[in-house]
Parts: C-alpha cells; sequence; structure tokens
C-alpha cells in the first residue's frame, strides 16, 4: 500500500503552486536559510571536500557489497537480541509492523521522522488496524494533524508559515484555552512539546527511522535536534526501525565519516543535537530502554537499480542539500513532486520507485544548473541521471511532440560534445552580456514559462561543464585521502 | 515458496552480477570489519591538554551549552545548587547509581535528591559522561545503571559531569573507548551524544531551544574525580 502519487499532474500541481501566496512566503526561508548555514558549515571545516569523497567512496564500497553487508548486519542485529524482518515492498514492510504491534496489543504508537515510512504508507496502515500512530516530529506532527505529506525530506512543513500552524493549533488543540497567545513560534513550540509528552510516555511502541545501520555492531544511527526520535524509543516496550537496505555502513568510522558531512550538508549544523546508536533491546539490568527491538529493513525497488544506470543514486543520505539549492524547489515547494521524495532526488529516485508511467514528468522539472550536484555530500551526479530519466522517457514516446522536438535538438548538441559546450558557451556569453546589469532576467525569449513566475539567474561567466573541467583537473591533482 | 529475505539477497546478487561467494569480495568486507580504517580526521579536535579542552569548551558553547570549570567532583553539588537557584528552578535532583554522583554530600545543599530513570515529571536530572570530544563540544553518554537513558531526555535542565582527562579528539576516540569497554564490535543497548540542548527549526526554519529534550544542558567539567 505505496503511498499514493500525483505526479502524473506535476505541472497542473507547479501552477497550483506558483499561485499560492502563503507557499511563496514560506519557501523564502528555504532559499535563505538552508543555503548560508551550509556554506558557512563547509566553510568552517578545511575537510570538508576531502569527506566529501570518502563518504562517496563507502557508500560505493557497501553498495558493490550490499549482499554481504546485510548479512553481517543481520548477524550481528540478532547476536544483540534483536530480530531483522525482510521486506521485498510497501505491503510486506506494512504488515510486519503491524503484526509486531498486534502481538503487544498496542494502542498508541509514536513515531520519529522516517521518510521511508512515507513512502510505504506505514501511517494509513497503522490507522487501518485500529491503532493510532502519533508522529512526533514537530515538522511531522504539524503535517500529520493537516492531514499532509511532507514537504521536504528534513524540514516536513517547511511549506508552512507561523500563521498557519497556529490556525492547525487552535483548531486541533481545543481543550487549551482559546484565548491564548500563538503569535510567538516559541509559544507553538511549547504547546507541541506539551502535548507530545503525554503521547510519549503513553504510547506502547515506538517506531523510528535510521540514518544508518552499523554492520560491525548491528546498531542503528539515528541523528535529530528535537530529542523525539530518543523519546520515541527509549518510553515503550518496542522499539521498531524502519530502514531500506541501502542504509547500511560498514564501520563506526564509516559511520562518522558521513556524520560529518550529513548535518552540515543538511541544516548547516556541525552535529546534530542527538546522535544515537541503538543496539538490540534493553540489557538485563538497564533501567529503562525497550524490551523488544526490531529493524524492518525495506527493499521497494532498490535491489533493481544496483548494476544500472541510477545504482548512483542509493548512496544518497537524505540530507536535503539539492533540494535546498535547486531553482525549480524553490519556486514550487515539494508537493508539486506529488510524492514522497521531491527536488532533485526525488525527481531521480521516484521513476525508480513507482515507475517513469507515474513519474516521468518529474525529471524535468529541472534547469541543469548543476546546483544539486555541487553540494551533494556524496556526490551523486544528479542532473545526469534526470538526464538519463529523459532520454529513456523519450524513447518510450512519452513526451508530448513539443518536449520531443526539444529534447531531440538537444540530444542532437549532447551527442556531439565540441558542438555542445560551443553552442553552450556562446549562449552564456550572450546571456552573461544581456543579464549583466541586475545578474538576472524578468524576461527572455522563448522562456515565458520560466520567467513569470521567477528571475532566471543570469549565467555567471562559465558554463556547467566549463567550470567543471576546471574543478576536475584542480581536483585530480590532489592526493586522495580517503582510505 | 522462497523468503523475503532470499528473494532480496538474490536480487541484489543478480544486479550486481555476484553469487555472494566470490573470494575477493569476502576478504575485501572481512578487511574492512576487522581494520575500521578512519578516513578523514578534521584537525580541529587534533589537539592537546588545555588548548584541547578550551576548543571542547568553545565548541560546547557554540550550541548553547553551559560548562562550569570545578576543581574536584566535591564541588558539583554546590555548582548544581547555584545554577538552580540562578535560574530560579526548584531544588530537586535526579539521578542514576553512578558512584561518581552517589558518593558526594548533597546534603550541604538542601537539595531534594531522588534515584533511577526519568518517569518524565523530573524537573532536573544529572549524568556522568563517558567521555567527550574537543571536534564538536560533544559528551557520549551510555545506558546502564548508572545513567539511565531517560535523564538524558525528559527533564528540563540536564547537568553533565565530564572529567577533562575524557575529552578526546573525535567520534574516532569514542569507538576506541567503546571498543575497549565492551569489546570489539559490541555495544551497550544506547551510546548517546549530545551537543547542546534539545531544539527545533520545524517552523520557518528558526531555530528554537527546548524542543523535546532539555532546554538547558549544563556541563560540568572537573580536574579530577
Ligand atoms: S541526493 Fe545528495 S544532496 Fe540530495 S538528499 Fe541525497 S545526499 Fe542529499
Amino acid at each position: 500500500m505505496s503511498h499514493a502519487s500525483t505526479s502524473p499532474q506535476f505541472k497542473a500541481n507547479t501552477r497550483k503552486a506558483l499561485g499560492d501566496t502563503q507557499l511563496q512566503a514560506a519557501l523564502g526561508h528555504v532559499r535563505h536559510r538552508f543555503i548560508d548555514k551550509r556554506a558557512q558549515a563547509a566553510a568552517r571545516l578545511p575537510e570538508f571536500e576531502a569527506l566529501r569523497d570518502s563518504a562517496r567512496d563507502i557508500k560505493d564500497h557497501v553498495l558493490a557489497h550490499l549482499d554481504l553487508y546485510l548479512e553481517t548486519y543481520e548477524a550481528n542485529v540478532t547476536a544483540s537480541g534483536g530480530k531483522v524482518h525482510f521486506a521485498r515492498n510497501a505491503q510486506e514492510a506494512c504488515d510486519a509492523i503491524v503484526g509486531i504491534c498486534q502481538a503487544r496489543g498496542a494502542k498508541t504508537v509514536t513515531k520519529g521522522k522516517s521518510m521511508v515510512s512515507e513512502e510505504i504508507g506505514l501511517n494509513a496502515a497503522i490507522e487501518a488496524a485500529g491503532m493510532v500512530p502519533v508522529e512526533t516530529d514537530l515538522g511531522e506532527y504539524i503535517i500529520q494533524i493537516r492531514g499532509e505529506t511532507p514537504s521536504h525530506i528534513i524540514a516536513p512543513a517547511v511549506h508552512l508559515t507561523k500563521e498557519q500552524v497556529a490556525a492547525d493549533f487552535r483548531h486541533t488543540h481545543r481543550h487549551l484555552p482559546a484565548q491564548r497567545d500563538l503569535t510567538a513560534p516559541e509559544s507553538l513550540l511549547s504547546e507541541a512539546r506539551g502535548i507530545l509528552r503525554e503521547k510519549f510516555l503513553a504510547a506502547d511502541v515506538g517506531i523510528t527511522g535510521a540514518n544508518m545501520l552499523i554492520a560491525e555492531t548491528g546498531s542503528s544511527i539515528i541523528v535529530t535536534n528535537e530529542g523525539n526520535g530518543d523519546l520515541t524509543q527509549i518510553l515503550p516496550k518496542v522499539h521498531i526501525v524502519i530502514a531500506s537496505i541501502e542504509k547500511i555502513v560498514p564501520t563506526l568510522e564509516d559511520a562518522a565519516q558521513i556524520l560529518r558531512v550529513l548535518a552540515r550538508s543538511a541544516t548547516g549544523q556541525d552535529m546534530t543535537v542527538y546522535t544515537t546508536l541503538s543496539t538490540g533491546p534493553r540489557r538485563a539490568d538497564d533501567p529503562d530502554g525497550p524490551e523488544e527491538y526490531h529493524v524492518v529493513l525495506v527493499d521497494n525497488g532498490r535491489s533493481a537499480m544496483l548494476g544500472s544506470e541510477f545504482e548512483e543514486m542509493l548512496r544518497c543520505i537524505r540530507c536535503g542539500a539539492c533540494m535546498n539549492h535547486c531553482p525549480v524547489y524553490h519556486a514550487v515547494g515539494g508537493h508539486a513532486y506529488g510524492w514522497v521524495y521531491p527536488g532533485p532526488m526525488g525527481a531521480v529516485l521516484t521513476p525508480s520507485l513507482i515507475g517513469v508511467d507515474e513519474a516521468g514528468h518529474l525529471p524535468n522539472a529541472s534547469t541543469f544548473c548543476g546546483r544539486c550536484e555541487s553540494v551533494c555530500p556524496v556526490r551523486i551526479p544528479l542532473p545526469k541521471l534526470m538526464r538519463h530519466w529523459r532520454e529513456r522517457e523519450f524513447e518510450r514516446h512519452l513526451s508530448p511532440a513539443t518536449i520531443r522536438a526539444g529534447l531531440g535538438l538537444w540530444a542532437f548538441f549532447a551527442k556531439r560534445p565540441v558542438l555542445y559546450r560551443f553552442s553552450t558557451t556562446l549562449g552564456m556569453r550572450l546571456l552573461s552580456i544581456m543579464g549583466r546589469a541586475k545578474g538576472r532576467f524578468h524576461w527572455l525569449p522563448f522562456t515565458s514559462g520560466w520567467t513569470q513566475s521567477r528571475d532566471l539567474p543570469a549565467p555567471q561567466g562559465e558554463t556547467f561543464q566549463a567550470q567543471w573541467h576546471r574543478a576536475q583537473k584542480a581536483a585530480n591533482a590532489k592526493p586522495s585521502v580517503t582510505s | 515458496m522462497s523468503t523475503a529475505r532470499d528473494d532480496i539477497l538474490s536480487n541484489i546478487r543478480r544486479s550486481l552480477g555476484v553469487h555472494g561467494k566470490e573470494a575477493p569480495r569476502l576478504a575485501s568486507v572481512q578487511n574492512r570489519l576487522a581494520q575500521t580504517p578512519a578516513g578523514v580526521i578534521p584537525a580541529r579536535g587534533q589537539l592537546e591538554g588545555e588548548t584541547k579542552t578550551a576548543m571542547f569548551i568553545e565548541q560546547a558553547e557554540m550550541v548553547q551549552a553551559s560548562v562550569a570549570r570545578l576543581a574536584s567532583a566535591a564541588e558539583i553539588p554546590a555548582e548544581v545548587a547555584r545554577y538552580l537557584r540562578e535560574h530560579n528552578l526548584p531544588a530537586t535532583i535526579r539521578m542514576g547509581a553512578d558512584p561518581l554522583l552517589t558518593a558526594l554530600d548533597w546534603n550541604a545543599t538542601s537539595m531534594a535528591l531522588s534515584q533511577g530513570p526519568s518517569t518524565g515529571h523530573d524537573l532536573n536530572a544529572i549524568s556522568v559522561a563517558s567521555a567527550g570530544f574537543a571536534e564538536t563540544g560533544s559528551l557520549m553518554l551510555t545506558s546502564g545503571q548508572d545513567n539511565p537513558t531517560t535523564l538524558n531526555f525528559l527533564p528540563d535542565t540536564h547537568f553533565v559531569v565530564l572529567k577533562t582527562s575524557d575529552i578526546e579528539v573525535g567520534l574516532e576516540s569514542m569507538w576506541q573507548r567503546l571498543r575497549a569497554r565492551f569489546g570489539k564490535a559490541l555495544m551497550p543497548r544506547t551510546v548517546n551524544f549530545i551537543t547542546g540542548p534539545s531544539r527545533s527549526a520545524d517552523i520557518e526554519q528558526s531555530m528554537l531551544l527546548g524542543a523535546h529534550g532539555p532546554r538547558s544542558l549544563h556541563i560540568l567539567l572537573i580536574e579530577t574525580a
């Protein structure tokens, strides 16, 4: 029972998003806050670029040996008293989790933030079985009471203003005084803290995702700033971890490498407030912690991506940097993408998981500006992967005729690299001269679909390709630092 | 009928074009698990003595933790009492069975002491960190009778004791300590790395302190136990 998608209506979704003034106001925070914070965090750490290489290499090594690391991981979870459940698809994953909850006679199930639980439609499955799922991450809680899905993979409620949240709290928390002041964000946070504290203490089962699974020790890692993931997993009698199979890393040292790029890329923090490793159920003389520890490992299409041209997408550590830096995401937000994963990573991953028939429009949601790839901590070549989807879609003749003509022209150039570089460089120079005064265009011939809703940044000097080749040369000159 | 586990593993192997018994692949995995190569370690935390302590304090304060330096553990009760008084907080404190804490003379402070995991209604708690690291000003706490994990998350104000001799460089030194204490590849149920007090940026991306975990984190850095 995978989450239903509206990806086929991508165009209509974007039109709606562009006309939504509250959404546009909220999206302004993505444009400014996320980008600046990441840039500052990266600048503070001279080893940041070397760590990105290291993180990429670790993920590649894992993917090439995924079967073996999964076996090691499973053996170590079992040795520490936990249980691993494999799920081929969304339905099997939901069944496994609902089964564990029912065996314990659960009524209330608290949840930490987990994108894969959105992917498999877990909340609906828990509700259908007569139990109450409670999202405990503030952003997830807000969208749960609104009956929405996340619009961002690390900031689920980024599409909302504080006024909208205040109205939702008034509507939902009816037992609280109607006259209370909710103008300050602090008062919203403290109201949610009070409400959710009771849920944490009442929960029978706690479900968290995992940022990583460590093969060496059989541990799961979660990183949170709020502490909700920890309260979710230490208070109830049962802790269930849900994670997709590519979350494995070999060792504790490998986890440390990835942690160093994860928080910096996501929120611009050097380290998230709470980084927690959980291994098995509570030990015999522990005074707190869960009595049962389960891990549900979900495939849901990933094993088929291995060895394909989309394999690199499985390096993704779900930091959100690609959408934070994406001009398309800035303009339309996450919901327009129509399924669980928005932005550049969603444009590549969604067609792999729910099929190109459903999500074939998404890879077109790109200006190929290359910013996503330039910030991706595991260096996923997102524009290249989107291009693979476009080519596939083209071959299948799913595109309307105009797109086909445009893409055919583009493909003609793209397959002739010298010509392509020449024509784009020429175009860049021209645009650069035209837009020099302000650095942005309000209007350009043939692009009104774009410039009606936002300015087109004027090219700053060089094409992406030219910059890339220069950067590659520089990178190749440096000695390799990874192990 | 094949199980989900078998299906997933054989799908992976089919996609990768392997059968799972290739000697070089097995060796590559075994070597990595045995040798645990460290990768890139930032220079920032790689300091000695007082400069390392100073870096720890600087990083911890950058993430809104407060730090008090005490000559010995004996000064802990008075410092906790002072902090609570100055912040207009009730004179109560909950702790686990850590001998470093239970051996202290709390009587002089007239604080109400209680012991054990948190029930969710304790306002103040104190724990002892197994170690900390300078790179990010983070604390490591491990679950068990001595320092129950619930004390790290349910109270509003969390005091954490750390010996300056337990300040290390980065996460890698934490792994070495865990392996030395629990055995290679063995872990306590919960290991918490705590870097500042709880916070959320989920409303309009502005960072607010005091989400679900403690609203304040006061680190008591002691020279000697
Ligand atoms: S694709 Fe890269 S930048 Fe985007 S979420 Fe994944 S890891 Fe982060």
